[in-house]
């Protein structure tokens, strides 16, 4: 019998803990897809933290680190410093790398440390039940903006892509999205390349993923999908920066 | 053979101590007054091919160590009390995690940004636990220079060997004055102890985690059991002090770092007059050394000398479970005794015991 499809090698059997509909496990998938194609899962170490993907290292084989909220790229640059020899990435939240993390990511970005950091932006705080993030849009409701969100009292939202893109020298940074097939495999190339980046010792490499939260947003899986489709008027996707020594 | 001694500040001893003992990664953010022992590593750590990166925070710092000890190396920071309450959280999951690691603190005097006057004022929040949860790390409280140099040596072998984070606890005084040093042979850390838990990359054996948090409730409370058994036996074994003239002694002075230094003068000076004065310095203030206490028949009185309100003091009293009386001398704030000072308290409270 010939095998069509199948679970990434560098992943579990671990049953996929996210809500019906919610973008994380695709995320996941691209990022074992990955690991594996390159061939770097023995080299390869991946860190959480706090938000719903603070159970995301059950999916994977590879070595993990479990951090405190927001703090990832600076526990990436401690391991990055000690072992060069691998190759460091962290999965941050919007919250965790937009709000309590904002310093640590835009000073890793500065240093353009060899790491790679994926961002996923799903305009609200999931785990806690549906607060607003950083990302979130003018007029949003989420559970902390029930009126939706004022500008004149919360200000705008934040395109992290274009703020890193904007002070990171030598980096990889792209926006992607996981609302259809051909966005799906654009989001896998971008997956791709950022590793490429740190492999290579191109520099940084940052890739923010636009992603649905049903529970959060209040949405069926479907309607999600075109939500996320609105937020590409806010969040443009494409790539923002490419390093000197990455093929277009 | 006379060993070659250098004249070294405190905080440049330590730095020197903890690279000879194979400390080779260093991330920190400047403060006063631990700013020789920041500028020294950042010359002297490439020197022997070791990395030291100047952070963009202590918050960044303690989490930058917390990546490099995941990954199996001698990692350290340092900083100055209010850098060191940034840092309570990640010391935390350090602790959590059983990573081992150095943190120096070189206290300044608080609450609040206060000034950078020498002050023993963090007792409390290095033995107590300064972030959440159950937890405790070792915590060494040198006196010298000298002894800045050796417990910097040894403080990423203990860490090692417990897999906990370690802090030494100095002041601004001990810091910046230099004295001789006789410095330790360094140690090759590539000859070191493996690691089997470190993260590596997960090449040819299965996945290693690193996680300050587990996964179920059971995970948790088992976590903590483990903690709690790994501290009873750092308790059984590690604790250390230095005591003197305790075999007459009716007083006995009860000091730490600079202040055990002024005090030591202060107990000379009594025992000259022909005063039954004893001194007992906790050198771990975490496990406080409770055996020190344990067997002092003619003791009538202890004074505790701490550059702060009074915080070793409820640890003594502890220690002593209320059968002598303990009385504190010190102030928080930048105070710092003199040896006159100090002697005029031990007259004052010998005489009062009417001994």
């Amino acid at each position: 019998m010939t095998e069509l499809y199948a679970r990434p090698r560098s992943m579990t059997d671990e049953a996929n803990p996210y809500c019906p509909g919610c973008g994380h496990g695709i995320a996941h998938k691209l990022i074992g897809e990955t690991i594996d194609e390159l061939g770097i899962s023995e080299r390869v170490i991946g860190i959480v933290s706090a938000g719903c993907s603070v159970r995301s290292w059950r999916l994977y084989r590879f070595d993990m680190v479990l951090t405190a909220h927001g703090r990832s790229p600076a526990v990436a640059t401690g391991i990055k410093r000690a072992r060069p020899e691998n190759l460091v990435f962290a999965y941050q939240g919007d919250g965790d790398s937009a709000a309590i993390g904002l310093g640590e990511l835009m000073h890793a970005a500065l240093r353009c440390e060899a790491v790679t950091v994926f961002m996923i932006n799903n305009a609200v705080y999931g785990a806690t039940g549906g607060q607003a993030a950083p990302t979130t849009l003018i007029g949003q409701k989420t559970t902390s903006y029930p009126l939706g969100r004022d500008p004149n009292h919360t200000g705008y939202p934040i395109n992290m892509a274009e703020v890193i893109a904007g002070i990171s020298k030598n980096s990889y940074v792209a926006r992607v999205a996981l609302n259809n097939v051909r966005n799906v495999l654009k989001a896998k190339t971008a997956v791709v390349r950022a590793f490429k980046t740190q492999e290579k010792g191109l520099g940084f490499s940052f890739v923010e993923i636009l992603s649905s939260c049903p529970t959060g947003w209040h949405t069926t899986p479907v309607q999600s999908l075109d939500r996320i489709n609105e937020m590409t008027q806010q969040f443009p996707l494409g790539e923002f920066k490419v390093p000197q020594g990455l093929q277009p | 053979m006379i060993k070659e001694k250098l004249l070294l500040s405190g905080n440049e001893a330590l730095g020197e101590g903890a690279v000879r003992g194979g400390c080779r990664f260093f991330f920190g953010y400047p403060i006063t007054p631990q700013g020789e022992l920041f500028e020294y590593l950042a010359h002297r750590l490439p020197e022997v091919g070791g990395t030291f990166l100047q952070s963009e925070s202590e918050i960044a710092a303690i989490n930058m160590v917390y990546g490099a000890a995941a990954a199996g190396k001698r990692a350290m920071t340092a900083s100055s009390s209010t850098g060191i309450s940034l840092m309570q959280e990640g010391i935390s999951f350090l602790a959590a995690t059983q990573l081992p690691c150095l943190i120096v603190n070189i206290m300044r005097a608080g609450p609040g940004l206060g000034r950078v006057r020498p002050s023993q004022a963090d007792y409390s929040q290095a033995t107590k636990g300064g972030g959440h949860g159950d937890y405790h790390m070792i915590v060494l409280a040198p006196a010298s220079a000298q002894e800045m140099a050796n417990l910097g040596f040894e403080a990423l072998s203990l860490a090692d060997k417990h897999r906990t984070p370690v802090m030494i606890l100095g002041d601004g005084m001990l810091g910046q004055t230099m004295e001789p040093v006789a410095l330790p042979e360094p140690i090759d850390p590539n000859q070191l102890p493996p690691k089997p838990w470190a993260i590596t990359g997960a090449k040819g054996r299965e996945r290693n985690l690193v996680l300050a948090a587990p996964y179920t409730d059971d995970e948790l409370i088992a976590l903590n059991s483990e903690l709690e058994k790994k501290y009873a036996s750092i308790q059984e074994q590690e604790a250390r002090w230095e005591s003197k003239f305790l075999d007459d002694a009716v007083v006995v002075v009860v000091a730490f770092g600079s202040s055990a230094r002024m005090s030591e003068d202060a107990v000379l000076k009594a025992r000259d007059e022909g005063l039954k004065v004893g001194l007992i310095r906790p050198i771990t203030l975490w496990p406080f050394p409770e055996q020190a206490f344990a067997t002092l028949q003619s003791i009538q009185a202890f004074l505790v000398v701490e550059m702060n309100n009074g915080q070793m003091l409820e640890d003594v009293r502890l220690a002593t479970q209320g059968d002598i009386p303990v009385y504190h001398f010190g102030h928080g704030g930048g105070w710092v005794p003199s040896t006159q000072d100090i002697y005029q308290k031990i007259v004052e409270l010998y005489s009062k015991r009417g001994v």
